[in-house]
């Protein structure tokens, strides 16, 4: 049974605790609604880069002059996979549903006999996937130093995915990130990049496209966009990633600041019952000291 | 009174500006265009440079823009910029600062790839030259 001073200590140790989460909590909600905020000033760009996208590359067709990085190399033998993941931990399971969930993709892609290769961004994916695929990993790209994630984070990702491309090192490139739904709910999910899927976007605005003069052609535009939109949708993925974490940590410390305040509560009920008792004690002894004289 | 048509200025960090203007001036990879209402549909690379828009109202203000493509219609214009600030904001630093990164990206670079960094800073140069008076 511990001491009553032991109990005091215990308490006032809790209740430390308890203020540091409250204190993240609120420190995670004004963030999310910055990267929120973030997330939604880069939705018209990505919208209207989809849609001249889906223009161009129908009107360029099965031209020759259609870069590689739209139609890939046309064979999958090399997997790239970008993994991005948060900075810091203290987010509940965000950063190891996502490293889960890209570490299952990778599993099924060796036992298919494919070459793997991994770009790890952000520090817990990181740390997570290099237990089991540290030869793996071929570079990782550290936004710790980051305040707030601009298009150039994103744009120095993308031109190195680019280069790498061009020099052959890989086929196929997925992007790994989790899809923001709401506070409570982010989904790890994947996104081809290279070769774009043009996908069902396309097929609807096929009706709606006007007929395009190029300046210069449309292949050099194409060229010229596809590397652009690939930065974008990794700019993308590192908000939504952003306002993920924020939301995750949100909740995370929500349940912290409400266990230790249950837990408050059953120490305090103890501290009182014990004093409760030794003052009892002290009654008991005093009387029965009264009575024998 | 000429006609005016919608134009949208964005960046892939916000939306610039979104409003009814008369007349765009972009700075087109092969040359400066005009763009007023019923253009016909085009797609145009554009370069770093100043934007110029002339509103309905007949206010005019100009942006600096760093690289990007456009996208015309009879019925509307917008243009994607990389990255884009108001003229009013953008200030010498800024653009040094820019620049320099640039440079530094120009040390081992490939042949093909230095013909276009440099060309870059050469643009970026010109447009400093032309929104900041030495």
């Amino acid at each position: 049974m511990p001491s009553l001073k032991d109990l005091k200590n215990r308490i006032a140790s809790v209740k430390a605790t308890q203020k540091i989460t409250k204190a993240m909590k609120m420190v995670a909600a004004a963030k999310l609604r910055r990267a929120q905020e973030a997330a939604e000033a880069a939705r018209p760009y990505s919208q209207r880069m989809a849609d001249v996208l889906a223009n161009i590359a129908q009107a360029v067709g099965a031209d020759d002059s259609v870069p590689q990085l739209m139609t890939g190399t046309g064979k999958d033998d090399t997997h790239l996979l970008i993994v991005c993941t948060a900075e810091r931990g203290l987010c509940g399971g965000f950063n190891s549903q996502i490293a889960r969930f890209a570490r299952d993709h990778v599993r099924k892609l060796l036992a298919a006999g494919k070459t793997v290769k991994i770009i790890c961004v952000g520090k817990k994916g990181f740390d997570i996937l290099r237990r089991e695929f540290a030869s793996l990993i071929i570079d990782r790209v550290d936004l710790r130093e980051v305040k707030k994630i601009g298009f150039e984070n994103a744009d120095r990702i993308g031109h190195k995915v680019i280069e790498l491309f061009e020099k052959g090192e890989f086929d196929v490139c997925t992007l790994f990130y989790s899809e923001f739904k709401s506070v409570i709910s982010q989904v790890p999910t994947a996104q081809q990049l290279i070769p774009a899927s043009a996908g069902a976007d396309s097929a609807e605005t096929a009706e709606a496209s006007a007929i395009y003069e190029y300046e210069p052609d449309a292949g050099a535009i194409l060229t010229d966009l596809i590397p652009r939109n690939i930065s974008m949708q990794i700019f993308r993925a590192l908000l939504e990633n952003v306002a993920g974490e924020m939301g995750a940590k949100m909740s995370a410390m929500d349940n912290a600041t409400r266990n230790a305040g249950e837990m408050i509560d059953k120490l305090t009920l103890n501290y009182n019952r014990q004093r409760q008792a030794q003052i009892t004690k002290e009654l008991i002894e005093i009387i029965s000291g009264a009575e024998a004289l | 009174m000429a006609d005016s048509f919608n134009f949208e200025l964005v960046s892939p960090e916000r939306l610039l500006l979104s409003a009814m203007v008369t007349e765009v001036v972009i700075p087109a990879t092969e040359g400066e265009m005009t763009v007023m209402a019923n253009h016909a549909p085009t797609m145009t690379t554009v370069k770093p440079g100043v934007v110029t828009v002339k509103t309905a109202d007949g206010k005019s203000e100009r942006f600096a823009v760093f690289g990007g493509f456009a996208d015309i219609l009879p019925t509307g214009c917008t243009l994607l910029a990389e990255s884009a600030v108001h003229v009013d904001e953008l200030d010498r630093t800024v653009l040094e600062n820019r620049i320099d990164a640039v440079r530094a990206e120009l040390e081992g670079a490939g042949d093909e790839k230095k013909t276009r960094l440099e060309q870059f800073i050469a643009e970026l140069t010109k447009l400093g030259e032309i929104v900041i008076p030495a």
